[in-house]
């Protein structure tokens, strides 16, 4: 199990965001969560990252609890992740290539000459060219920032990705692409993947498995099959409803 | 495992046979690119070469794009070096670096450095020159948004307006208070200690009231109304415009200067007047009161004398000054606001110029005032 979260409870103020949540992920896996807007997804990820203060509950992330854990325990552990944010969170004064190669040179010792050329192999990776690493953020268009966004949490080849809404302003061409590139990390580098996504293509394609989250509980979990038979009333509405009904006609004719 | 060498080599005939093995990931990187660096000088001795992946059991992209850059560069030695037993599950990484590797194109060539730091000079007096065109155009935009506000005064945000005199007015009030006390008392401390030595203790009446009035009262004001506010005016409008909240507003058809701009500046122009007499009395105050401690000058004494120094002239030509200060405080803060681009280090930039600007243009224009007022015998 790499990431345990067990119980965990978040809110502002009066307003009870996650409410005795559990879930895991297993090593290896996408993860494919989702949940209505406003539900409080990007608050568990930026919770389990250690960026939201928890009320109650415990997080464990590679065998480690976060709460005992000491602060060079987290910087290890904090080595080992990368994140996507939702909103990019570039840094302003950086050019692509410069935000791609930041964690590198500050945790492994490189010459020039490699940081350089693996940097331009991440971008391409992720479908850019070396043109678009002299570029600054305010440059980038929204589905380039993702793309150089999504490089940068690549960067030091981490263990788990966390990935906030990674398609979303992408065409669907390059959406299929980033699907790809997602798995084949995924499979050569043992990647797992905590996947926040709305697009159902991707939760078809890419992911291992399902969670879903409806108020501020995990209603359900599991395979897309798992998901089209539960009775949760809007876990049904989500894979059931019209603009998900064409994928499980799709599926129904594949099984 | 680790004590495993990550690259070792033996030569058969002219055969070169590497044997890598351990983990070729990020964290050796630095050392593995030394060892592959190493083997690709050597290579140009043997005419082919293999490698034998068998026994590396950690492989990411750093690994994989030296294993590629090892490739490509004894290809380059016409040299085929062939990969071995590399385990089926890195091929599709290796694949990946394959297709995206490279150098990508090269830097552009570094200019001669007398020549860059000419070009710099070159355009830095070329930028300054162009300083006063961001000001100019703020004053007629303002002006335009003025006119309209005037013909259609529901237009007017007045809401914003009273809530930015609260901010820059009646919330800075302690601290000038505060400063100009001071500014007051150290004047006449100084004002005695000197005039002492030859008599001339009543003057320092004269001095303070004058020096109070006249000038200091306002520059000081000014001065930190531009570090106070006209700070915070930059940053908001800058963070606003790297958000693009700004070109939100225009899209809505709203003119970002009769929304942003008006209302900030009017509430400058109301409060900076209202701050400098505030200001004015609490430095004469301070000079009352070191004149009575120090100087040994019953207040009495003082507030006489000081109704003989001073006239309600010196009083005006300080209080003139004050809304045409705010003016200039206010222009050049919105207007650097608006210059702020999408970086994080240009709304520091920006926000420093403003300060900057604005303190030197309220000296030059206290001078520019000071000439005038003196041909005109105020
Ligand atoms: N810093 C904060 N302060 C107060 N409330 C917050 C904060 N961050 C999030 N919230 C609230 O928590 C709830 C969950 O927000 P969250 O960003 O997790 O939604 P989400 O599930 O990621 O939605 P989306 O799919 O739109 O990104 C929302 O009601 C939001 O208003
Ligand atoms: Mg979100």
């Amino acid at each position: 199990m790499v990431i345990r979260v067990r119980d965990l409870v978040v809110g502002f103020g009066d307003h009870i965001v996650l409410d005795h949540l559990s879930v895991d992920v297993r090593r290896g896996e996408i993860l494919g969560f989702v949940g209505g807007s406003g539900g409080g997804k990007s608050v568990l990820l930026r919770t389990i990252i250690g960026l939201l203060p928890k009320r109650h509950g415990s997080i464990e992330v590679l065998g480690t609890n976060m709460d005992r854990a000491s602060d060079e325990e987290r910087r290890a552990i904090e080595r080992r992740w990368g994140i996507l944010f939702q909103q990019g969170a570039l840094f302003s004064s950086l050019t692509a290539l410069q935000n791609v190669q930041f964690p590198m040179r500050e945790y492994l010792k490189l010459s020039e000459r490699l940081l350089k050329e693996v940097a331009i192999a991440k971008l391409r990776m992720v479908g850019l060219t070396p043109n678009d690493g002299d570029k600054y953020p305010s440059e980038l268009s929204g589905g380039m920032t993702k793309r150089v966004a999504l490089a940068r949490a690549l960067a030091l080849d981490p263990e788990i990705v966390f990935l906030d809404e990674p398609t979303s302003g992408l065409d669907p061409i390059a959406a299929g692409d980033f699907d790809a590139l997602i798995r084949t990390l995924q499979q050569t580098l043992g990647l797992t993947v905590f996947m926040v996504t709305h697009d159902l293509e991707s939760l078809q394609t890419v992911c291992d498995r399902i969670a879903a989250l409806a108020d501020g509980k995990v209603v359900a979990a599991g395979s897309l099959a798992t998901m089209l038979a539960s009775e949760h009333e809007w876990v049904k509405a989500y894979f059931r409803g019209k603009r998900a009904s064409r994928l499980a006609s799709r599926l129904a004719h594949s099984d | 495992m680790s004590s495993e060498p990550l690259l070792s080599r033996a030569f058969a005939d002219d055969r070169l046979e590497l044997a890598a093995a351990g983990s070729w990931t990020a964290v050796h990187a630095n050392e593995l690119e030394a060892l592959v660096d190493g083997i690709a000088r050597d290579a140009a001795r043997s005419r082919s070469a293999a490698i034998d992946m068998r026994r590396v059991h950690e492989f990411d992209t750093f690994g994989a794009w030296l294993l590629e850059r090892l490739v490509r560069e004894s290809k380059a030695l016409g040299q085929d070096m062939q990969i071995v037993g590399l385990p089926a599950r890195f091929q599709g990484l290796l694949d990946e670096v394959h297709r995206t590797g490279g150098e990508g194109p090269p830097p552009p060539a570094a200019p001669n450095p007398l020549l860059r730091a000419l070009e710099a000079l070159g355009r830095g007096v070329a930028e300054t020159g162009r300083e006063l065109v961001p000001f100019i155009n703020m004053l007629g935009a303002l002006c335009i948004a003025l006119i309209r506000v005037i013909v259609h005064p529901r237009a007017f945000r007045l809401t914003s307006a009273v809530h930015h005199v609260d901010r820059v007015g009646w919330q800075a009030v302690p601290i000038i208070l505060l400063i100009t006390f001071l500014i007051g008392c150290i004047i006449a401390q100084q004002g005695f200690f000197h005039f002492r030595k030859f008599g001339a203790d009543v003057y320092v009446v004269d001095m303070v009231g004058i020096l109070v009035l006249r000038e200091l009262g306002v520059l000081i004001v000014a001065i930190m109304v531009a570090g106070r506010s006209g700070s915070s005016y930059t940053a908001e409008l800058g963070s606003m415009k790297m958000r693009e909240e700004i070109d939100a507003l225009r899209t809505m058809g709203f003119d970002p200067v009769e929304v942003l701009v008006l209302p900030r500046v009017v509430a400058l122009v109301i409060a900076l007047p209202l701050l400098t007499f505030l200001g004015s009395m609490a430095a004469l105050y301070g000079g009352g009161l070191v004149a009575w401690l120090y100087g040994g000058m019953s207040p009495e004494i003082f507030i006489d004398r000081l109704k003989e120094a001073i006239s309600v002239t010196h009083f005006r030509v300080g209080m003139i000054k004050a809304p045409f200060m705010a003016l200039v405080i206010g222009i050049i803060a919105c207007s650097e606001g608006f210059r702020v681009l999408g970086s994080a280090e240009s709304l520091g930039v920006q926000t420093t110029t403003s300060v900057v600007k604005s303190i030197f243009l309220v000296i030059v224009l206290d001078g520019v005032f000071a000439i005038f007022f003196a041909s005109i015998d105020m």
